[in-house]
């Protein structure tokens, strides 16, 4: 024991950090601050330092080659030890780390946290939220398959909208005039060189300023920050109800760390790596391309609004966005910290966090794609056709041959992207159905140039039978007055 | 003296910081230009060469077909990446319509489907007719189009940039470039 604390003292005389080192340790905290609310931030730097080493260990066998990197993936998966353990490990911990980042503001917003004095503590921790989006970004490049590739092609496209210097943007993004090797190279470089080392210095500041400034004490409604006093009054609080960070507060910590470390390997584990899919080979286009999971919010808005706004909304969105979380601590740098007394602050979470949980349920079964192979693939169901004319199934064979079934569902089978025809007929008319067929609208194509008059004639025939049982198709009343009979054999309307 | 002193040492550190800031700007203008080269690069070099499809025979009149090609500007790291599909329609004789793969909205691979004559879009749900105009879904316009032409038999297009909906998408078909 003796040699030890000698070793040590040869070392602290040297080093000085011993001192600071107790002096951080032991720093007054509220005792109400030790809360198992508090445990995110720490959470989320454990997950960066689990990024860090397992991004490094991938970085031994990865080749950021345009030719080479999606073999290197596989040999990870398959030929080298526990190369996909890391690799799962690295996805789960990228998943994990978006997660908690967004928990950790979303606690710190309803605390009230980011109000004086700690408005630059948020506004780090806001550059730090972009950094790791960014690092998922560039991080589902990396994974240099099908889905990177159009992953880019998107990005590209986004980017390409910003006036003016779009193009530039675009061939400043791509390296080059397509998406190829230099592509993946500058990513590989944004992801592994420059923003971990950005995010290095920025989590150094954060971390900085929550020794200096002092951890967030609980809100207590009512208790008003004010400019002129909180400092003295959180002084007066960690020295009257406080107690040293280093055991009181820090057991919380380690335990959920450790939990969170434990739920990664678990995953990683039962779950295995994520992909890649297919290899990053334009000329296969038998491709449906989605982001990773914290992007499918987005992917699903893009595919919901309406074409007239997207790109203001893809432009202008995020700018607002970011500049009002900015913004935020100057806005409301003072008052209430406690979510109890701030209706609008819980209202503005919990509408954001329904808007992107909807987009994200609806990005899993994509309502606006057609089905690519609902015509050759789903059945007519029987009670279709039972009972129907040889035209009437004519016209449910151009049905299926002219793709319809792609965006138009019987029976719950099929596309999503119009309505559901099961009940048509009583919606409309035989002549809006012609109308609708020959010159499309409301977000359907025109099939005037693709259906002979034969097939029209068919394909509304059977339109016309996908009616429930007691309910009668829709008719045009005026229609029967002007023929001054009731051609069709219909009820007439009862006065 | 000693202020003369200092102000010498003051003189000596502003002329230090002055000469860092004179070789900083030296090295920057080669480092700016290797991060823009890119951009700076140009459009004028092997990429807007005419990339041959195939032969005409291969395009039957009226139909629409899958065609591959490699992009004229290729790197060693690129692997498979320069492989790009396009659509060819043949309207009727030496009369083409080369469609880039890439839907107008963001860029994902269109699909053809012949009997209905339209090509579908597996993101978005994109959908645009035979002739490349806007069907339906969120694209503003049409499919790109790759200036196209036939020379000795071959199906020729000036391909070599991703096209994107930007602004100025230079490969618009309607704007072509005086190559």
């Amino acid at each position: 024991m003796r040699l030890i604390s000698q070793i040590g003292e040869w070392f602290d005389r040297r080093l000085q950090l011993a001192a600071p080192i107790r002096e951080v340790s032991e720093h007054r905290v509220p005792r109400n601050a030790a809360s198992w609310w508090y445990v995110f931030g720490t959470a989320a730097l454990t997950v960066f330092i689990l990024q860090i080493v397992t991004g490094i260990l991938l970085a031994m066998i990865y080749v950021p080659s345009g030719a080479e990197a999606w073999s290197s993936l596989q040999s990870l998966n398959h030929d080298v030890t526990l190369g996909w353990f890391i690799r799962a490990l690295h996805g789960w911990g990228s998943n994990f780390m978006v997660a908690i980042v967004l928990i950790h503001m979303v606690q710190v917003f309803l605390f009230g946290a980011y109000k004086f004095p700690r408005e630059l503590t948020w506004i780090v921790g806001i550059f730090l939220l972009l950094m790791t989006l960014g690092m998922a970004f560039s991080g589902q490049v990396l994974r240099f398959d099908q889905d990177a590739y159009w992953g880019l092609g998107i990005g590209a496209s986004i980017a390409s909208r910003v006036p003016i210097i779009g193009p530039l943007a675009v061939k400043l993004m791509l390296g080059g005039p397509i998406i190829a090797g230099a592509t993946l190279s500058r990513f590989f470089a944004l992801h592994v060189f420059v923003i971990p080392g950005m995010l290095i210095g920025f989590v150094c500041l954060h971390l900085l300023m929550v020794l200096k400034l002092g951890i967030n004490d609980w809100p207590v409604p009512g208790r008003l920050v004010k400019r002129a006093t909180y400092e003295a009054e959180y002084h007066e609080l960690t020295k009257k109800d406080g107690a040293p960070f280093v055991p009181y507060a820090i057991w919380k910590d380690l335990f959920f760390c450790a939990f969170i470390l434990l739920a990664v390997a678990a995953c990683a584990v039962y779950f295995g790596p994520f992909g890649p899919t297919g290899r990053p080979d334009p000329t296969i286009i038998q491709t449906s391309p989605k982001p990773d999971y914290f992007f499918l919010w987005l992917y699903a808005l893009l595919s919901l609004l309406p074409p007239s706004m997207e790109t203001p909304a893809l432009l202008i969105g995020p700018v607002v966005v970011i500049l009002f979380l900015l913004l935020l601590p100057f806005l409301s740098g003072e008052g209430e910290k406690s979510w109890r007394r701030r209706p609008i602050a819980v209202l503005t979470i919990s509408l954001s966090a329904i808007s992107l949980g909807t987009l994200t349920h609806l990005s899993g079964y994509t309502p606006w794609s057609p089905h690519m192979n609902a015509w050759s693939g789903d059945p007519v169901p029987d009670r279709f056709l039972r009972g129907t004319t040889a035209l009437q199934r004519q016209g449910a064979l151009v049905f299926q041959v002219k793709q319809c079934r792609n965006c138009h569902s019987l029976g719950d089978l099929g596309g999503q992207r119009g309505p559901a025809l099961d009940s048509v007929a009583v919606r409309l008319t035989q002549d809006q159905l012609i109308r609708q067929v020959i010159q499309g609208g409301g977000n359907m194509p025109a099939y005037g140039k693709n259906l002979s008059p034969a097939e029209t004639t068919a394909l509304v025939a059977f339109l016309e039978t996908l009616h429930p049982a007691g309910q009668a198709p829709a008719r045009d009343a005026s229609r029967d007055l002007a023929l001054g009979e009731n051609p069709e054999g219909r009820a007439p309307a009862q006065p | 003296m000693v202020d003369e002193d200092i102000s010498r040492r003051g003189l000596f550190m502003k002329l230090g910081i002055l000469f860092n800031g004179l070789v900083a700007t030296a090295l920057a203008v080669p480092v700016v230009g290797f991060v823009l080269s890119s951009i700076t690069r140009g459009r004028a070099s092997a990429y807007l060469a005419w990339v041959p499809l195939g032969p005409v025979t291969q395009f039957p009149e009226g139909e629409t077909r899958l065609a591959t090609f490699k992009n004229p500007n290729v790197m060693p790291t690129d692997g498979k990446t320069v492989d790009t599909s396009c659509w060819v329609r043949r309207v009727g004789g030496d009369q083409f319509q080369v469609f880039a793969i890439n839907c107008a909205h963001l860029g994902c691979p269109v699909r053809w489907f012949p009997q209905s004559g339209l090509f579908m879009c597996p993101c978005h749900g994109g959908a645009y007719y035979r002739d490349g105009a806007r069907a339906s879904g969120p694209p503003e316009r049409g499919l790109f189009e790759y200036p196209s032409k036939v020379e000795n038999g071959l199906v020729t297009i000036q391909a070599g940039e991703l096209p994107t909906p930007g602004p100025s998408a230079a490969l618009d078909g309607k704007k072509l470039p005086c190559a």
